[in-house]
């Protein structure tokens, strides 16, 4: 392979690839052919570096010099001063929001430096779409052990010993689901990855795929070495195209160095891949469910007398296991179990991956140890709250989850601790909320969205969710009445109780939650009438302050439905039948005289 | 690509060992070609070139180069810095192609400093 000196390293996640990381691609070739050092310098396309707050985002190698929020018209500038020159430019690094210098290492900035990578092993380190880069970074070593010196029961045990625990949501021991799938025997088995990410605002088992495919692929070989089975399949969401073009490409490359199908390594073990495209359904990532679609058939949970790893997909054993979960096997086999339960917390093991999104300044993908408290994650990792506002909550879990106040900043995360404070690990979520958002207004959005998803079957969750969406929907309407709170909570536990799948015995949690921890203001939204941080519009009236009020006319001009009425030089009023709440008059305000309350 | 054995993971590994070392930042000897006005003009490019087709060629797998502006000794020009690990670095001056060949052969593959064009051990503190 021919050498370079230096190694651009271009994040080709989806944030960047859609804030015109190919389009700077093509930019920096032109700009280093401009200079002749088209043989000295390479650029490579990685998968999400994970800071996606800031992209498009490169790092150059060997100097470890970090770039971000990269523009085309940067980059002469950038190839000139620091490919020819020597002289990184640091009008184009990232500096803190407390600080004013630049950090121009990547391995020095906090958000990066607080994580510990396992399932991120190789984030913008390698290019995905070649497998050598993959298995020059110990890939497929975890493989080759597992075949050449391990027999099936002792990867089972080296699984169970580091007591890695699904990273989908529900925490199940995998050792124990690959165990259970070793005893039924069969002729045929599967091992399905589900990569049916569906929470809003979550991109970990996206952001894997894209970024390091064949460790989920090498993480499903181990599994079906250890369970005997021969048969893999890849559940994935249709809405994925970049993960899913990645995805293709690596198994036919394993494909090809003989990583998947007959005889792999020479050895007596066979293993293939197949890809299944989800229409992308909530409800699809629910294991049940999920083989109803494969199947054909409408994808609706079903009531599990067996279990899958007896009788799953087409009735035969089945090991469902999530992305990160997969990811990390490799390393598990690699390293050892002692290694990998050597990290975390007494019960939950190893590191998880977040998608840390909402009212964070550094959104973006993270990986802490188990037993990271949320303040670490939020403030030294995340940076804090944007436009320095003030925490209110933190939603974990997605729409299943729950939000957690302020006053649960310093607890650790962990399977136990989450679902202790009534909300959940999930899949990796992590929405932080700030003092202008109403808890009563997010209550209702997922409401929303898990009546959209719930696919209808039990009528607890079919007509629950929705009897509850409307009764939030009054409550921020303003006709909320005293007794639709105790009518929440009975709604919400009937709903618990009566729900087949975990998509309607989780879905009370956001009403639950915001109900234990955030009840003032719902209190305040019924008892008074107010919405405390100015979200729910039915609640707001827009007023001119008559002694700030300039005359200007800017909010005359600009209201939509001509509300604001008065002549020059006299304070204006806003006729409260026609306002719509816009708020366009307070936007316009130079003298901040329009105040919404 | 034959399907692959056991073994062929460390000949990929060892084949993919140039790319991953400059990719971790991590190599046993650095080199850093100084590259201000002053170098480019006294040929500090083909000096680069040259440092490159060395390693191309050379058995040793873990050398990574880099960049930097000015040394501030504009006469010497051009200028290298050697950095092996847990070694003083070494600058050398005056640089020619045929010279930094035998650099590298010496000092990079041999771990022998090149004495005659060396202009000193160590670099300046920075404060």
């Amino acid at each position: 392979m021919k050498s370079y000196r230096t190694h651009l390293l271009l994040c080709a996640g989806t944030g960047c690839v859609s804030n015109g990381s190919y389009r700077i691609k093509e930019v920096l070739e032109r700009e280093l052919a401009k200079h002749n050092l088209q043989d000295e310098v390479a650029v490579v396309m990685t998968g999400c570096n994970g800071f996606c707050a800031q992209g498009p985002v490169m790092t150059v190698q060997p100097d470890g010099i970090f770039y971000q929020l990269l523009l085309d018209e940067d980059i002469p500038q950038l190839v000139e001063e620091h490919l020819l020159k020597g002289r990184p430019v640091k009008r184009l690094m990232y500096t803190p929001p407390e600080e004013k210098a630049p950090v121009p290492k990547m391995s020095e900035i906090g958000f990066f430096r607080k994580q510990r990578l396992i399932a991120l092993r190789n984030r913008g380190l390698i290019d995905p779409e070649n497998i050598e880069e993959y298995i020059a970074r110990s890939g497929y070593r975890g493989l080759a052990k597992a075949l050449s010196t391990m027999t099936p029961e002792q990867i089972i045990e080296e699984v169970k010993n580091s007591q890695l625990r699904g990273r989908g949501g529900a925490g199940y021991p995998t050792g124990v689901k690959w165990q259970s799938a070793a005893r039924h025997s069969s002729d045929v088995k599967y091992i399905i990855c589900n990569a049916d990410e569906g929470d809003p605002g979550a991109f970990m088992d996206r952001s894997i795929i894209e970024g390091d495919p064949h460790a989920v692929l090498e993480g499903m070989a181990i599994a079906g070495r250890a369970v005997g089975s021969s048969h893999g399949l890849v559940y994935i969401r249709a809405e994925y195209p970049i993960a899913l073009e990645r995805l293709n490409l690596a198994i036919s490359q394993a494909r090809e160095y003989g990583l998947l199908g007959k005889a792999i390594f020479g050895t007596d073990f066979d293993f293939d891949i197949a890809v299944f495209q989800g229409a992308g359904a909530f409800v699809c990532g629910e294991s049940s469910a999920m083989r109803a679609s494969i199947q054909g058939e409408p994808p609706e949970p079903s009531a599990k007398h067996t279990h899958a790893t007896e009788a799953g997909l087409w009735e035969k054993p089945t090991v469902l296991n999530n992305v990160e979960t997969l990811a990390v096997v490799p390393e598990i086999i690699r390293r050892g179990a002692g290694w990998f339960a050597g990290i975390g917390t007494e019960k939950s093991k190893g590191t998880k991956v977040f998608s840390l999104v909402g009212k964070v300044k550094n959104t973006g993908l993270v990986e802490v140890p188990m037993g990271t408290s949320l303040r670490d994650i939020i403030f030294d990792i995340g940076g804090g709250i944007q436009g320095d506002r003030k925490f209110k909550a933190v939603q974990t879990g997605g729409p299943s989850g729950g939000c957690l106040p302020a006053s649960l900043l310093d607890m650790p995360v962990d399977y136990e601790r989450l679902s202790e404070a009534g909300s959940m690990m999930g899949s990796g979520g992590m929405i932080v909320m700030d003092e202008d958002t109403c808890m009563v207004d997010v209550a209702r959005y997922f409401l929303d969205f898990l009546r959209d998803e719930s696919c209808g079957k039990c009528t607890a969750c079919r007509e629950g969710v929705d009897a509850m969406h409307q009764l939030v929907s009054d409550i921020c309407a303003g006709k909320g009445k005293e007794e639709h709170i105790s009518l929440l909570e009975e709604l919400g536990q009937a709903v618990k109780d009566a729900s087949m799948c975990a998509l309607g015995s989780t879905a009370s949690n956001p009403v639950l939650s915001t109900l234990r921890y955030f009840s003032d203001e719902y209190e305040a939204h019924i008892r008074e009438h107010r919405c405390p941080a100015g979200v729910c519009k039915a609640l707001l009236t827009y007023r001119i302050d008559p002694e700030k009020c300039k005359a200007c006319l800017l909010c005359n001009k600009n209201c939509p439905q001509n509300a604001i009425s008065g002549v020059k030089k006299k304070p204006q009023r806003i006729d409260q039948e026609k306002c719509i709440k816009c708020g366009v008059c307070r936007d316009v305000c130079k003298f901040e005289a329009v105040t919404a309350s | 690509m034959p399907r692959m054995r056991f073994e062929d993971l460390d000949k990929i590994t060892d084949r993919m060992r140039k790319v991953m070392s400059l990719r971790e930042g991590s190599g046993q000897a650095k080199i850093t070609v100084h590259m201000g006005t002053c170098g480019l003009s006294a040929g500090a490019r083909k000096i680069m070139k040259e440092l490159i087709r060395c390693a191309d060629e050379s058995e040793v797998k873990d050398v990574i180069f880099s960049t930097s502006g000015c040394a501030g000794l504009c006469s010497r020009e051009p200028m290298i810095t050697i950095e092996l690990t847990g070694q003083a670095p070494v600058k050398y001056v005056d640089l020619t192609e045929d010279k930094v060949k035998r650099i590298f052969a010496e000092h990079i593959v041999n771990g022998k400093i090149v004495a005659e064009y060396a202009l000193a051990i160590g670099s300046e503190q920075t404060i």
